[in-house]
């Protein structure tokens, strides 16, 4: 047993009981569904933009965009605009494929020993490809809980829905994003256990994300098809979040625990969120390897580390010895 | 980095986007939480196919499961926990007490942003007023 993910899967289980026991047996409702969700989004916004603004102020010392590409150089040569951005334009097209497509982690590869000593490098698509479903149903399964935070809801949103429910199994229908959001953090889970050297490099903080994030997917999966809440109050409790018009306490308590959960694990998150590594969301910005441009030759980057330096340039040394070079008939650039 | 303008405005944008609820909210009137209308058929029958907290959260499991045995196995009769017993129909049973779908059924299904497909099909019961 893995003491990292033990202790991170057992912090998940002392949250979901301590939400459980706050709900189901103190009757704590309005800590839970109101108070600690509030918290959580204020502690979210103020930590995301101290940490932003922390990466802001530190210094970039050097012009380090890491390329994948040829660099621009003599007209004939081709260059690489998006591999090797040379302008502004570049950075901003690597930077959106980067964000959109995960370009570099595409480019992973795993490297094994031939039977016959050999090295060879084998492309590597799996982390790529959950990593890319990842991400897309989460951000598509945050899209659709608009639907408990607006009123009436805007259009985009209801087709969405309906695609997102287009195969129709069930009742209430399954949403295809849910499922596949909990198979992929499956997967990324997984691959962390079982591929050795990743179980290696892995920390408690990379587990606990994770735990967190199935935690909330199972429990949102849980209470929408097994353990069923009644949808109309939940909706009065979120609405009322959002458009400060909050029910009853009556009503409140009439949501089952299984959904006071769900927001404390979501309220975990986003308090978490800003201060882990989940905050490669904004970071991925502020990458010096790709938010830069391959243009060292062109425009001189100054380190801001820079001391000023007197230095004694050649027109200062001539002036100083014009006479005695002239004297020696050395060659000077101005003759008086 | 020299870039403060820049990221500072990034920072920015993200926090609209991330606080979307609260200020669409503010724009638009706010919608009260939906009451239900019972009919005089419905509060005479007092308890519905199964106990109000169950229906509110589990009817569309129900009615799943009734559609499923009346087309597969052809089983029509449903026995609740009072031994009371039901014909399996949303039209002719559900919908015969609570014939006001609008002020009934659609309400808490709006306020939730819900579609059934139920509608789909059963939509001409004459009992039904849309």
């Amino acid at each position: 047993m893995n003491v990292k993910y033990f202790y991170s899967f057992l912090a998940v289980l002392v949250l979901a009981l301590i939400a459980w026991v706050g709900c189901d047996l103190l009757g704590l409702q309005v800590l839970f569904g109101v108070i600690l969700p509030y918290i959580a989004v204020v502690v979210f916004l103020v930590g995301f933009f101290l940490r932003m603004m922390d990466w802001a102020r530190s210094t970039v010392p050097f012009q380090i965009p890491t390329t994948a590409g040829q660099a621009k150089s003599l007209p004939w040569i081709k260059f690489n605009a998006i591999d090797s951005p040379f302008t502004t334009g570049g950075v901003v097209a690597r930077m959106f494929f980067e964000v959109v497509t995960f370009r570099s982690l595409f480019r992973n590869t795993r490297m094994r020993v031939n039977p016959d000593g050999r090295i060879s490098y084998d492309i590597e698509l799996w982390l790529w490809l959950f990593a890319l479903a990842f991400h897309y149903t989460f951000f598509v399964v945050i899209l659709r809980h608009a639907r408990f935070f607006l009123e009436p809801l805007p259009l985009p949103f209801e087709i969405l829905e309906k695609i997102d429910t287009f195969v129709q199994i069930g009742q209430p229908v399954i949403s295809m994003s849910s499922f596949a959001l909990l198979g992929t953090v499956l997967f990324l889970f997984v691959r962390r256990v079982y591929l050795p050297n990743i179980r290696m490099i892995s920390l408690a903080s990379d587990f606990f994300p994770l735990f967190l994030i199935f935690g909330i997917v199972f429990t949102g999966i849980f209470m929408r098809y097994f353990a069923k809440i009644d949808v109309t109050a939940a909706k009065e409790l979120t609405y009322g979040l959002v458009s400060f018009n909050l029910p009853s306490l009556a009503k409140m308590q009439g949501i089952g625990s299984i959904f006071y959960i769900h927001v404390f694990f979501v309220s975990v998150l986003l308090v978490y969120f800003p201060w882990s590594k989940l905050m490669h969301m904004g970071g991925i910005f502020l990458s010096p390897t790709r938010n830069m441009a391959n243009n060292t030759r062109a425009v001189r980057h100054v380190n801001p580390w820079n001391y000023p330096v007197n230095v004694h340039t050649y027109e200062e040394y001539e002036d100083d010895f014009r006479e005695k070079m002239i004297e020696a008939g050395l060659p000077v650039d101005k003759k008086e | 980095m020299n870039d403060k303008g820049k990221i500072i405005a990034g920072i920015i944008i993200f926090f609209v986007v991330a606080t979307f609820p609260f200020w669409f909210n503010m724009f638009v009137e706010k919608t009260p939480a939906p009451e239900l209308v019972l009919t005089a058929k419905a509060q005479a029958a007092k308890v519905c196919v199964r106990d109000t907290a169950f229906m509110k959260a589990n009817h569309m499991q129900l009615l799943d499961e009734w559609r499923d045995t009346v087309v597969r196995k052809a089983e029509r009769i449903y026995v609740n926990a009072e031994g009371k017993e039901f014909n399996m129909s949303l039209s002719n049973t559900c919908l015969d007490c609570h014939s006001n779908k609008a002020e009934f059924c659609d309400r808490c299904h709006q306020y939730a942003s819900i579609e059934p497909y139920c509608w789909d099909c059963h939509i001409d019961n004459p009992k039904e007023t849309k």
